[in-house]
């Protein structure tokens, strides 16, 4: 099975840590990247850089429309994910609890949904 | 050449389907922990595709898997910058293992499962933990598997999973096979759990879902597992009672998927190769002497798989092994089947008088089996009216389609008379 384990942050929070400590926790990220990586376990995934730099866009009766920055302010800002391969939700649990920001902000696992041709599930009925 | 390795690749998911629980059973008990296990194991399986292609296949691959695994574990604690807790305790427990080359003995292996087996059903993780983490670290289903058979969400699942391991690594539950004076009493939580297991394929297989996970041949499986690791009567009797019920799994449901009840199912639809076995497994735990509640019930069962017709059932059996059942587990139900039985040699009045009983009694009012049986016995009593009320009770009881239909049908035959 396939899941997205999508990182957020507080980006004020990480702000406050000494330029040592944020060293710190992105050598801690490159580690597990690598560990993951080498356990096969994943297939990919980036860091994010500020949602400050962030554009986003969308297309309306056919005109593009790009705004700066997030939409909407949330507590916690987008900022990275990783492509997970595992056996189960259990799995992917274990695997996103070693990725370093899980301690300070938090990580949102959602199973990859396939594309398909016909018979797509809808949104409501999932569970 | 693509061949070859599109063969191996097969082997490899083959083995893993065979081997993975065994092989993680043991490194739960190497590395002290589940979660530390499963990644091991991971590590392992990778390992295998990337060198199997070259060094072939090894000769006892589950052997090879397991120190694999072990030694990407030890690896991967020895060169973790943070020196947690968990990690010294691994290292620790590799050190005073001493040679990590020592083959695995066939035996161990063996052991590590019924280890595995005993810590999921360890008492002190609640029941409804005890099952979904067997279902998952000893049979090897997913969480989504086992969501979907208890029509829960993932993450509610994943939740109780989590709080399961948990559990055992808070409370230190220790990963061993109980000692032979605990052994009847943690081999009673194991069988409960089983049975729990089997009763919750048993009572949602009347749903619709076809991708819903086979609960009841997971327990079947598991019960043989466990036999073969342990040969005990009660197991043997637990098997024999879930095959027996299996037996009757066709003809428990008509084409509508209503309940078709057991004096109307089509005895030919029977699967004859599950009597078969399912009555060697109860002889064979009756011969011991050493039987309880599990066997009781098979040997109940396979007096009704062994009639030809619902009339011509030997209602006496029935009647004395329901009776020596209600003396080692007297609960209200199997009173009450007692007395469905006590109907069938004696005649309906016999059985009412017990029903009567258990309604004053009031400890199954909510059971509406049990007005079903009391309006069934009044009906076959020549008292219409009253089997109607009786009926009419239990509907208010359950909320289950299937059921409430068999008994409307009931109520409208007797309103047509």
């Amino acid at each position: 099975m396939k899941y997205a384990a999508l990182v957020y942050l507080n980006e004020t929070d990480i702000d406050a840590l000494t330029q040592a400590e944020w060293d710190a926790m992105n050598q801690e990220c490159i580690a597990c990247g690598q560990s993951l990586e080498e356990r096969g376990v994943t297939v990919g995934g980036e860091a994010l850089m500020s949602v400050q730099s962030a554009t986003t866009l969308r297309v309306r009766d056919g005109k593009l429309k790009l705004t700066d920055g997030p939409f909407a302010e949330t507590k916690e800002q987008f900022a990275g994910f990783y492509l997970l391969v595992v056996r189960d939700l259990n799995e992917a649990i274990q695997v996103a609890s070693q990725i370093p920001p899980a301690r300070y902000g938090s990580i949102e696992i959602r199973p990859v949904r396939e594309l398909s041709l016909q018979d797509n599930p809808r949104y409501q009925a999932e569970n | 050449m693509p061949e070859k390795a599109n063969s191996l690749k097969q082997i490899i998911s083959d083995i893993y389907a065979q081997e993975s629980r065994r092989v993680f059973a043991t490194l739960v008990r190497l590395l002290g922990d589940f979660d530390l296990a499963e990644e091991a194991l991971h590590d392992a399986f990778s390992a295998a595709l990337s060198q199997w292609p070259d060094a072939g296949v090894p000769e006892n691959p589950a052997a090879w898997l397991v120190s694999t695994g072990r030694f990407k574990a030890l690896d991967q604690a020895r060169r973790r910058t943070r020196h947690d807790h968990l990690m010294q305790q691994v290292v620790q427990l590799a050190d005073n293992d001493g040679d990590d080359d020592q083959p695995m003995a066939f035996e161990a292996i063996e052991d590590d499962q019924l280890r595995l087996i005993f810590t999921c059903c360890h008492p002190a993780i609640a029941p409804s933990v005890q099952v979904p983490l067997t279902l998952r670290e000893v049979c090897g289903l997913t969480t989504e598997e086992i969501a979907s058979a208890y029509l829960v969400s993932p993450s509610t699942m994943a939740q109780r999973i989590v709080r399961g391991k948990a559990k055992i690594r808070d409370a230190k539950i220790p990963y061993e096979i109980p000692t032979i004076s605990e052994l009847p009493e943690r081999l009673d939580a194991v069988l409960a759990v089983i049975y729990l297991a089997f009763n919750e394929g048993y009572s949602t297989s009347e749903g619709t879902s076809l991708t819903r996970v086979d609960l009841i041949a997971e327990a079947i499986r598991l019960t043989r597992t466990l036999i073969s690791l342990l040969p005990d009567p009660e197991a043997q009797g637990l098997l024999a009672l879930m095959l027996l019920h299996e037996s009757r799994r066709d003809a428990r449901t008509d084409v509508h998927g209503d309940i078709v009840l057991l004096e109307d199912q089509d005895r030919r639809s029977w699967n004859a190769s599950l009597i078969a076995e399912g009555v060697a497994l109860t002889q064979m735990a009756l011969r011991s002497r050493r039987f309880g509640f599990y066997t009781l019930q098979a040997a109940i069962s396979a007096v009704h798989a062994q009639s030809v017709s619902y009339d011509s059932t030997n209602w006496h059996q029935i009647v004395s092994l329901y009776d020596v059942l209600r003396q080692i587990e007297g609960t209200p139900v199997i009173e009450l089947n007692y007395a469905i039985a006590l109907s069938m040699r004696d005649g309906p009045k016999a059985g009412l008088e017990l029903i009567e009983g258990l309604i004053r009694d009031g400890k199954l009012k909510d059971y509406h089996l049990l007005y079903s049986a009391y309006g069934e016995l009044l009906s076959r009593a020549a008292q219409p009216q009253a089997a109607i009320a009786a009926f009419e009770t239990a509907l208010t009881l359950t909320t289950q389609s299937p059921e409430r239909r068999v008994i409307q049908t009931k109520i409208d035959v007797l309103r047509n008379i």
